[in-house]
């Protein structure tokens, strides 16, 4: 049960870290790389929320297919945001 | 209007968002940790009670996503294939890359090929044994597009022939449709389980719920191997 709560605790603060990473970096693979990570630790709480079902689906589609298909339009597209500020 | 950036709404409304955002975790903590099964109401209780009597299927969730409501996936599916469709039409008027510019190395194309059969045996597992153990259709179908972009990443050249997916698709969703319809013409509704249930645990039990997982996994993989080929190769 500890072990649990440390590994939920530890999960959740990473995906903060990563979605704020995502945010504010502006270069968009490490964007999407940012938000494949919160997907990834997700489907981890989904296991642990005894929802094994829903943890391969995001860990099939959230951090593997959705990522690579971003990947792709970046790669068609431009890899770096344009500054807003100016 | 003044234009505000996104950067500095975000700045303004982070605090709010934080608090709100640490408070449904508590509640998601609370839920997932407290929770006794014995607190269940309503219809999700008859779902936990009446499953093993109902379809003889060990996974609950299959059971409900394919047997009490089947309709709905089926609903499901087709938002997939009208998703597939739409990008397979916006992307169609754009000519294929022929050539890839920078080509992978020999480790990566020579070891990519054996991989793709057993990730291809993975996602067949899932779907196959979807009322027996964690996943199903969905999950499969996706294991094995997965398959199929690595070979679109590896090889050069790979082709996928755009002619079996289609055939593919269009059978599953018909073997789909067909044992609806069979149940509708035996029991009298959609979708109505017309075979025999079994034994809960074995491989063929539960129904028709594993012909409806494997018809559902070979969509799938098969509307997601075409989505990924359709934009792998539009040119730049």
């Amino acid at each position: 049960m500890a072990t649990l709560v440390i590994i939920t605790v530890l999960c959740v603060v990473l995906m903060v870290v990563a979605a704020w990473f995502a945010i504010r970096t502006s270069d968009l693979v490490s964007a999407v790389i940012g938000s494949s990570v919160v997907s990834l630790m997700a489907s981890v709480l989904f296991l642990i929320l005894h929802a094994p079902d829903v943890a391969m689906t995001e860990a099939a589609i959230g951090a593997g297919l959705s990522t690579f298909v971003f990947l792709i339009a970046i790669r068609k597209t431009e890899r770096y945001e344009k500054d807003e500020e100016q | 209007m003044k234009r505000v950036s996104l950067k500095k709404r975000f700045r303004v409304k982070n605090i709010f968002v934080f608090v709100v955002l640490v408070y449904l975790g508590f509640q998601m903590l609370s839920l997932g940790f407290l929770l006794d099964l014995k607190d269940v109401k309503g219809v999700a209780k008859y779902y936990l009670e009446n499953d093993i009597k109902d379809t003889q299927s060990a996974n609950v969730v299959t059971s409900i996503v394919v047997n009490y409501r089947g309709f709905d996936t089926l609903g499901e599916v087709t938002v997939l294939f009208l998703a597939a469709t739409g990008l397979g039409a916006i992307l169609s008027g754009y000519r294929k890359v022929k050539k890839q510019k920078i080509l992978a190395n020999t480790m990566l194309q020579y070891g990519s090929k054996p991989l793709l059969a057993i990730i291809i045996l993975f996602g067949a597992y899932i779907f196959i044994h979807g009322h027996l153990s964690p996943g199903g259709g969905f999950q499969g179908g996706t294991v094995i597009a997965t398959g199929f972009l690595l070979m679109l990443l590896a090889l050069e050249g790979y082709e996928i022939k755009h002619g079996y997916i289609k055939w593919t698709e269009s059978l599953a969703g018909l073997t789909f449709v067909t044992v609806g319809l069979f149940g509708l013409f035996l029991l009298g509704s959609f979708l109505a389980d017309f075979l025999p249930l079994g034994k809960v645990g074995n491989l063929f039990s539960s129904g028709v719920i594993p012909i409806i997982y494997v018809a559902v996994g070979f969509k799938v993989g098969s509307e997601l191997t075409g989505l990924l080929d359709n934009m792998m190769g539009v040119v730049e």
